[in-house]
């Protein structure tokens, strides 16, 4: 009896000392298929069953051992300049594609009345808006991702980041609460599009799944204000 | 002054089947095509319109981020054009001093295979890795971010390239997808190892160490 508890006292202690959060992916919400033909289903296959999945691999493997470090992505993003640059690209490209897959879909969506009075008041209108997202997607030199996020005052904003940095980063130039993120890695679009990423990022409006979106928009809200 | 894309010094397909037709035709008429372009129109009309791109290279931190990107993607691709060849040896010969100073500094060629393909591998997002000369005459390996290269004032190791290797996803997407360790293998294939080791005798002008 006594031998099962100083077991039991042990696997405690054990787990406490190496319990470290562990990333998984979400499934798709939707086959690879159905945003074509704006995103091909062999570009589909390979950035989430490769390399958003050697981002949470690598992720878990960066954080092996890492009893302290936060346990949420959010947390760890925050705090991420006290992290190795393992934990940044690949924390980074984790969460950065699981909202990625979350803003898209095949079905026709609107935003919410709030989001587009929020929208309008940022930027005069929808396509203004879009406009300055592109912009930002396009001239980010290199590989990173183009942001509509809500900055600490509680309004829309556009930036880029490069590499897989985003706004919830501490290292982040622009901080905030992203609600839609548009992947500019040649990865994303270079099967279908090559050097044409302007076309993608045009043909991407198409499949904002803008349900998605409102919600991620009401959410942040709530974290800006509590 | 305007910068001027050059032909390859190959066909699109000869470099097949370890980089495709396709990729090479893009990669050149479009990618290299574009910063060749846009270098023109961002020094046209401004005080760096007469400089030869390395002056622009030394003094880059006081140029706009379009010389700076643009100019990068201008000349790195040449250097990567030129050191590549269909007609590849997989090592360099053993007369070639290039051979002798990968020796004295690696050891062994593997050794400077291994940290070389690391370099590659290792660098994040889109960029480049180096075999560099160091005003000592000494090789080092390197990677710089995006477009940029070991001749600009920012970069944090300076030196003189003799091999340059585009990481950006363009280079070897349509053909490896995902698998750069795999496109960075297949690099040992085509490399111009009499171009290389032209740039070291040259970047050693007047030294004579072997």
């Amino acid at each position: 009896m006594k031998s099962f508890k100083s077991l039991f006292l042990f696997g405690m202690v054990f787990i406490s000392v190496f319990a470290q959060a562990q990333f998984s992916q979400k499934p798709l919400p939707y086959s690879k298929e159905s945003l074509e033909p704006y995103i091909d289903a062999a570009t589909m296959d390979i950035h989430y069953n490769k390399h958003h999945a050697a981002y949470v691999t690598n992720l878990n493997k960066a954080l092996e051992g890492k009893t302290d470090a936060p346990k949420t992505i959010e947390e760890l993003l925050a705090n991420v300049s006290k992290c190795s640059p393992a934990v940044r690209n690949n924390g980074g490209g984790h969460f950065n594609h699981e909202l990625f897959w979350s803003i898209l879909s095949a079905e026709k969506t609107a935003p919410s009345p709030k989001l587009e009075k929020a929208i309008i008041d940022a930027f005069g209108d929808v396509n203004a808006m879009k406009e300055a997202v592109n912009k930002a997607g396009l001239t980010q030199f290199g590989s990173g991702w183009s942001w509509l996020y809500v900055n600490s005052d509680g309004k829309l904003a556009v930036c880029s980041t490069p590499n897989q940095d985003n706004p919830l980063m501490d290292v982040c130039q622009c901080k905030g609460i992203p609600v839609l993120g548009i992947d500019v890695w040649e990865h994303a679009y270079y099967l279908k599009y090559q050097n044409k990423r302007a076309d993608y990022l045009n043909n991407i409006w198409n499949i904002i799944n803008w349900n998605q979106v409102s919600e991620n928009y009401e959410m942040a809200l709530r974290k800006i204000n509590m | 002054m305007a910068f001027k894309l050059a032909d390859l010094p190959y066909a699109y397909d000869a470099l097949t089947p370890y980089i495709d037709a396709r990729t090479m035709e893009i990669h050149h008429t479009k990618h290299h095509a574009a910063y060749t372009n846009n270098l023109n129109a961002a020094i046209d009309g401004t005080e760096w319109a007469d400089m030869s791109i390395l002056d622009i290279f030394k003094n880059v931190s006081k140029a706009s981020p379009a010389i700076r990107n643009n100019g990068g993607g201008f000349y790195n691709h040449n250097l990567f054009w030129e050191n590549m060849t269909p007609n590849a040896m997989t090592t360099p010969s053993e007369q070639m001093n290039i051979h002798k100073a990968i020796m004295r500094d690696f050891g062994s060629f593997e050794n400077f295979k291994k940290e070389f393909s690391a370099a590659a591998a290792t660098r994040f997002g889109s960029g480049w890795a180096w075999l560099c000369v160091d005003n000592s005459d000494k090789l080092f390996i390197t990677s710089t971010p995006n477009q940029d290269n070991p001749l600009m004032d920012i970069a944090e190791k300076k030196g003189t390239p003799v091999l340059a290797l585009d990481v950006w996803e363009h280079a070897y997407y349509l053909h490896y997808q995902n698998r750069r360790p795999d496109y960075i293998e297949a690099f040992f294939n085509v490399i111009n190892w009499h171009e290389v080791t032209k740039r070291y005798n040259d970047a050693n002008e007047g030294a004579s160490n072997f």
